[in-house]
C-alpha cells in the first residue's frame, strides 16, 4: 500500500477496515479488509463495479454508517466507535455530501436550501457566495422542481459547500445527468476543490472522471485493488465519457 | 394476463395478498382508523339502542299494567260520581281510589321518611296502574294492617316482607305489616312531591285495602283520585276539561294527563335526552372516520402509483383495481363496526344496569331490534364505502403509462406559502413546516378540522359539569338555604310555626304557603304551584342569575323564567291566576319579576298576600328551617311527634343524593364521551403524522445525512401537527361553546334547565387532554425518525 508520507495525519486513515451485514450463513462481507490513506485536500476517485464495497467505505466515512472492525480515523480522531450523536456532529460540522438524485428540500428556495446548511454550521460562506461558485447566484430565489437537474445538482453542491467542509462525499454525482450538465458539475466540484481545500472522494461508473482526480482508488470484491496517482489531471471540460 | 393465483395460498388473488400485506403494514393507522368508527357505532348503540329498550320498556310495562293516562285528585267525593266519569266521551275505564299522605318512622333513621298510602285496585274494578309484586303477597281482605311497600324503599331501609312499619296517617300512628315488596309504573321514577331527586329513603309507598285505608282517613264510601284511561285516539285536553267540570265542586285542584305526572315525566325527559345524544354525536364521529378513511387512502393510492401502474399494465381492469381499494375501505369499516358494535353492546347494558337503579322497572327489556344495528351497519357503510369509492375512482383513473413513472417533485413555486421567502426572521426548518401546511391546504384544514372536533367534543362534554355545578350552586347554596324543608298534611296555623320555632335545635324558621293554581296568559295554561314566602325571606326564595335575591313586592307575583316564557309574559304584564284550592279565587296579578331556576318552575308571592286571596288567616303549608346540626337527633324525634307533619326534605341528603345520581349518569358518559373525543384526536393526529412521515421520509433521511440531529429533523416532522393542532385549539373551544349551548337547549326540559356555563377551566382541560393526545400520537411516529435509513436515500431517486 502506498503511504503518504507527511508530519500531520492524513485526512482519512482507514486499516483493516470491514463490514458485514448479517449474520451467519447470510453474512455478506461488503468490506474484507480496506487500508486507505488519504492526505488532506485530495480528489480521490473511487471506481469499481456494483459490490465491490465503494459505497458502503463511502457510508463509512460520511459517518452514516458503522464498521464492523478495523480502524477509521479523521485527521487522526478514532470515528470507528463513534455514537450515533457523534456521527451526526461529525457530519455536521466536517463533511458535505453531494447525492445522484439532488436530494434538495422542496419546499424550499435554492438560497434557503444552501442556508438551511449554514444556518447551523459554524463558520459558512453565504448562500450567494455559495451560490455564485456554482454559478447559480442568478436562481437563488427559484424552487427545485422550477430548475433542471444540473441546476438542482449545482444548488445540492453549493448546499454542501457552504459550510466549508473539510470532507465532500459525492455519490454518482453526475449519474443522472447529461455529458454537458454533467462536465458543468465535475467544474463546480474541482473548482471547490481547488478554492477551499476540501478533501473530495467522488464514487462514479464513469472512468473517464477519473482523469481529473489527484488519485484514483479501484475497489474489487470488498478491497482496495489498487491507488494510482494521476501525474497530470485533466480538466473536466476535457474528460471524455 | 397473470395467473392471479399464487401458488402457497390457494384462493387469495395476487390483489388479495397485496391487501392482506397492505393492511398489515398500515396496522396502527388502520386500528386508530377503526377506533373511530367504532366510537360512532358504540354512541349509536348505546344512545340509540338505549333509548330504544327505555321506550319499549316503559311502554311494554305501562301497557302491562294499564298505566292511566289522566289523575283527578279530590279532596272527597262520593263514590256514585265515578260512574258519571265513566260516561265522559273518550273515557274506556274509571278506577276510583284513596289516597293519602303518610309519613313512616323508621329504626334505620332519625328523620321520618315522607310517603303516601294508596288503595289498592279493588278485586272487581278495572286495575288501572296495578301494581307489580316483586315479592310477598297481596294484602289479604279483611287484614286492616297489611300493606304493600315500595320495593325500592323497603330495600334502602332493610325491610323484607313479613316486618312491620310504623307509619302514621290521617294523624293516626299505626303498625302495619309488610305483606309484599312492589313497583308500580307511578313510582319508576321514585320521588316525592316537591322533590327534585329521589331519595329512596326519604320516600315511601304503600299500597293497602281500599276499605282499609277509606276509614283510616275517614272516606268511607269516598275517593279522593279518580284514574282514568282514555279510548284509543281520544284527545285528552276535553277529558281533563269534563272531568274537572264534574269534579270542581269536591276540592279538584284540577285533572292532569301523563306528561304532568312526575315519575313519567322524569323518565319520557331522559328518553327525550337519550335521543338528542343519538341524533347528534355519531354522525360526527362517521363523519371524521370517513374523512381519515378517504385521506388515507388517497395517499395509499399516491404511495402505489407505480404498482397501479403495474396492475394495469398487466390488464387488470378499473373495476379491479377500484374493488381492490374498496375492501381495503371495507375492512377498516369493518373492524370500527364490529369494534363499534361489540362496544356499544356492552357499554348499552352497563348503562341500562346503571338506569334500573333509580328508574324502577321490574324489568329492562334490552332491545335488539334489528333497525337500530342495520342503521348503524348502513351510515357506516355509506360514510366509510363512500370515502372509500372516491379514492378508488382516482386510482382507477391513473394512466398506466404515467403512473409508472414516479410523480414528478411537489412544486412548492406556486402554492401558498411561496411567499414566505420575504419572512426572514424564521429559521428554514419552521420555513419547511409552515410551506409544508399551506402546499396542502386541503389536507390541514381535515387535520385542523378534526382536531378540532375532538376539542369541541370535550369541551361540550365537560361542560356539563360546569352547567351541573352551577345548577346545584344555584338551587342549594343560593335559592335554597334551609336545612330542612317540613311539609304539613294540611294548611295549618301560624301555631304550627311557633312549634317549629321551639323544637330542639330550630335556629330560624320562615312560613311557606304552597297552593295548586292554573296561570293563563291569553290562550296559553299552565299549572303550577304558587308559594307565599315571608318579606325578606332568608332561606328559601328566589333569585337571579347573578345570585341575588328577588322577592316578590306586596301584590307581585315573582315566577321562574321557564314559566315566564312559557306564558309568554315578561315583568311588568298581568296574567290570570286561578287558585284550584279552597274557595278557588280568580285573579289577575302583575307580573313584577322573573327569577331564575334551574331546577322546577318558582312562582312566588308574599305569604300575607296569598293568605288574603284564599280568604284564610295567617296559614302555612310548611316551613323552611335552619338547624343546629348537633340537635338534629333530637329534633327528629320531636318532628315525628309532632301532629300534621307529611314529610320532611333534608337540604344536605337532597344534595348529595343530587350529585350523586350526576356523577353515576353523567360521570359514566361523561367518561365514555371524553375517552371517544380523544380517540377522534388519535385517530386524526397519528394518521396526519403518519402521512407526512411517508411523503417525507426521504427529506427528513437527508437532513439527517446533513447533520441535523434527531430532535431538529423530529421539529420539521412534527412541527406541522404541533402548529395545527394549536390553529385547531381556538377553533375547537368555539366549536364546544356551540355544542355546548345545542346540548343546553336540547337537553333542558320541565324539570331541569342547563345553564350556558363554560369555566375556563374546562377549555384549559380539554386543551390540555387534546394536547397530550396529539404528543403521544405524534411520539408514535417519532420513534421512525430513529430508524431512518440515510444510506438508502443516497442511492434511491425521488
Amino acid at each position: 500500500m502506498p503511504a503518504v508520507s507527511s508530519d500531520t495525519p492524513p485526512c482519512f486513515d482507514i486499516r483493516e477496515l470491514t463490514k458485514v451485514y448479517g449474520s451467519g450463513e447470510a453474512a455478506v462481507h461488503a468490506l474484507r479488509g480496506v487500508d486507505l490513506s488519504i492526505p488532506d485536500g485530495d480528489m480521490v476517485v473511487l471506481l469499481g463495479p456494483s459490490g465491490s464495497g465503494k459505497s458502503t467505505l463511502l457510508n463509512i466515512i460520511g459517518g452514516l454508517d458503522r464498521a464492523t472492525d478495523g480502524v477509521f480515523k479523521f485527521r487522526g480522531e478514532d470515528l470507528t466507535r463513534a455514537s450515533v450523536r457523534q456521527l451526526t456532529l461529525y457530519r455536521r460540522r466536517h463533511v458535505g455530501f453531494v447525492f445522484q438524485f439532488y436530494n434538495l428540500m422542496p419546499s424550499l428556495t435554492a438560497r434557503e436550501n444552501v442556508e438551511l446548511v449554514t444556518e447551523i454550521a459554524d463558520n459558512p460562506l453565504s448562500a450567494a457566495e455559495a451560490l455564485a461558485m456554482v454559478g447559480l447566484d442568478h436562481r437563488m430565489d427559484h424552487f427545485p422542481a422550477e430548475m433542471s437537474g444540473g441546476e438542482q445538482q449545482r444548488v445540492a453542491i453549493a448546499r454542501a459547500i457552504a459550510k466549508r467542509p473539510e470532507v465532500m462525499l459525492c455519490d454518482e454525482p453526475t449519474g443522472a445527468l447529461d455529458s454537458a450538465t454533467g462536465v458543468r458539475v465535475l467544474q463546480a466540484l474541482r473548482d471547490v476543490n481547488e478554492q477551499l481545500g476540501a478533501t473530495t472522494l467522488i464514487i462514479t461508473h464513469n472512468a473517464g472522471v477519473a482523469d481529473m482526480a489527484h488519485r484514483v482508488v479501484t475497489f474489487s470484491d470488498g478491497r482496495v485493488g489498487k491507488v494510482e496517482v494521476n501525474e497530470t489531471r485533466i480538466e473536466p471540460e476535457a474528460l471524455t465519457w | 394476463m397473470v395467473d392471479p393465483r399464487h401458488p402457497l395460498i390457494p384462493g387469495l388473488s395476487k390483489l388479495d395478498r397485496k391487501l392482506v400485506r397492505d393492511l398489515w403494514s398500515m396496522r396502527v393507522q388502520i386500528i386508530a382508523i377503526a377506533l373511530v368508527i367504532a366510537a360512532g357505532v358504540a354512541v349509536h348503540i348505546v344512545a340509540a339502542g338505549m333509548l330504544d329498550s327505555l321506550k319499549l320498556t316503559r311502554d311494554t310495562y305501562y301497557d302491562r299494567h294499564q298505566f292511566a293516562d289522566i289523575w283527578a285528585p279530590v279532596v272527597r267525593a262520593p263514590e256514585a260520581l265515578a260512574d258519571d266519569a265513566g260516561a265522559i266521551p273518550g273515557v274506556r275505564a274509571v278506577e276510583s281510589r284513596v289516597r293519602s299522605a303518610a309519613q313512616f318512622s323508621l329504626d334505620t333513621m332519625d328523620a321520618p321518611a315522607a310517603g303516601e298510602v294508596l288503595s289498592l285496585p279493588q278485586a272487581n274494578g278495572s286495575a288501572i296502574n296495578r301494581v307489580f309484586l316483586v315479592e310477598g303477597r297481596m294484602p289479604l281482605a279483611g287484614q286492616r294492617d297489611e300493606i304493600l311497600l315500595l320495593e325500592t324503599f323497603a330495600i334502602a331501609h332493610g325491610l323484607e316482607p313479613g316486618d312491620t312499619i310504623e307509619a302514621t296517617i290521617y294523624g293516626a300512628r299505626d303498625r302495619l305489616r309488610i305483606t309484599g315488596l312492589a313497583l308500580s309504573p307511578e313510582y319508576v321514577y321514585a320521588i316525592a312531591p316537591g322533590q327534585i331527586v329521589p331519595d329512596p329513603r326519604m320516600f315511601g309507598v304503600a299500597w293497602m285495602e281500599r276499605e282499609a285505608l277509606a276509614q283510616a282517613v275517614d272516606r268511607d264510601g269516598a275517593f279522593t283520585e279518580l284514574i282514568v284511561q282514555l279510548q284509543p285516539g281520544a284527545e285528552t285536553a276535553p277529558v281533563i276539561a269534563a272531568l274537572d267540570r264534574l269534579l270542581e265542586p269536591y276540592g279538584a285542584p284540577g285533572a292532569y294527563a301523563r306528561e304532568d305526572q312526575i315519575s313519567d315525566a322524569f323518565v319520557s325527559s331522559e328518553i327525550d335526552q337519550l335521543s338528542t345524544m343519538a341524533g347528534f354525536l355519531p354522525p360526527i364521529f362517521l363523519a371524521v372516520a370517513a374523512v381519515l378513511v378517504n385521506v388515507v387512502l388517497a395517499r395509499l393510492v399516491a404511495l402505489e402509483r407505480t404498482e397501479i401502474g403495474l396492475m394495469k399494465a398487466f390488464g387488470y381492469r378499473d373495476r379491479d383495481v377500484v374493488i381492490h381499494y374498496l375492501k381495503f375501505a371495507s375492512v377498516i369499516g369493518a373492524i370500527g363496526f364490529i369494534a363499534g358494535l361489540a362496544l356499544g353492546v356492552w357499554l348499552g347494558r352497563s348503562l341500562a344496569a346503571l338506569y334500573t337503579e333509580y328508574y324502577r322497572f321490574p324489568y329492562l327489556i334490552f332491545s335488539l331490534r334489528a333497525e337500530v344495528y342495520g342503521v348503524a351497519a348502513l351510515v357506516t357503510f355509506i360514510a366509510i364505502g363512500g370515502a372509500g369509492v372516491l379514492a378508488a375512482w382516482r386510482a382507477a383513473r391513473l394512466d398506466p403509462a404515467i403512473a409508472m413513472r414516479p410523480p414528478p417533485p411537489p412544486d412548492y413555486s406556486q402554492a401558498l406559502g411561496a411567499g414566505l421567502t420575504r419572512w426572514r426572521r424564521i429559521d428554514h426548518q419552521t420555513r419547511m413546516v409552515l410551506r409544508q401546511i399551506l402546499r396542502w391546504p386541503q389536507r390541514s384544514a381535515i387535520t385542523i378540522g378534526g382536531i378540532a372536533v375532538s376539542a369541541g367534543l370535550l369541551i361540550s362534554t365537560l361542560f356539563f359539569l360546569d352547567s351541573m355545578e352551577v345548577m346545584i350552586g344555584s338551587y342549594f347554596d343560593i335559592a335554597n338555604r334551609q336545612d330542612i324543608t317540613v311539609s304539613f298534611n294540611q294548611p295549618r296555623s301560624r301555631e304550627a310555626l311557633y312549634a317549629l320555632e321551639r323544637m330542639p335545635g330550630v335556629m330560624a324558621a320562615e312560613p311557606v304557603r304552597h297552593v295548586a293554581v292554573r296561570l293563563r296568559n291569553g290562550p296559553v295554561e299552565e299549572r303550577a304551584a304558587l308559594t307565599g314566602l315571608p318579606r325578606e325571606a332568608q332561606l328559601s326564595r328566589a333569585v337571579t342569575a347573578a345570585g341575588d335575591g328577588i322577592e316578590p313586592p306586596p301584590g307581585g307575583l315573582v315566577l321562574s323564567q321557564d314559566l315566564a316564557e312559557k306564558l309568554g309574559v315578561k315583568a311588568g304584564e298581568t296574567i290570570e291566576v286561578e287558585v284550584t284550592e279552597g274557595r278557588r279565587p280568580v285573579l289577575e296579578i302583575p307580573v313584577s319579576g322573573v327569577s331564575t331556576s334551574y331546577i322546577g318552575s318558582s312562582l312566588n308571592m308574599q305569604i300575607d298576600d296569598l293568605n288574603r286571596i284564599m280568604g284564610e288567616g295567617r296559614v302555612i303549608t310548611g316551613a323552611a328551617l335552619r338547624v343546629d346540626r348537633d340537635q338534629e337527633a333530637r329534633l327528629y324525634t320531636a318532628l315525628k311527634a309532632a301532629p300534621g307533619v307529611a314529610g320532611l326534605s333534608l337540604q344536605t341528603q337532597a344534595e348529595e343524593m343530587f350529585v350523586d345520581i350526576m356523577d353515576q349518569s353523567m360521570g359514566t358518559s361523561i367518561l365514555i364521551y371524553t375517552l371517544f373525543a380523544g380517540l377522534i384526536a388519535v385517530g386524526v393526529v397519528y394518521n396526519s403524522v403518519r402521512i407526512s412521515f411517508s411523503e417525507r421520509e426521504t427529506e427528513l433521511a437527508v437532513l439527517r445525512v446533513l447533520g441535523f440531529t434527531r430532535g431538529e429533523v423530529a421539529y420539521v416532522l412534527l412541527g406541522e401537527i404541533a402548529v395545527l393542532t394549536l390553529i385547531s385549539l381556538p377553533i375547537g373551544a368555539l366549536a364546544g361553546a356551540g355544542l355546548a349551548f345545542v346540548f343546553a337547549e336540547a337537553m333542558s326540559s320541565d324539570l331541569f334547565r342547563l345553564p350556558y356555563v363554560i369555566e375556563a377551566r374546562t377549555f384549559a382541560y380539554a386543551a390540555g387532554l387534546v394536547i397530550f393526545v396529539a404528543i403521544s400520537s405524534a411520539l408514535m411516529v417519532r420513534s421512525r425518525l430513529d430508524k431512518l435509513d440515510m444510506v438508502a436515500v443516497l442511492k434511491a431517486g425521488e
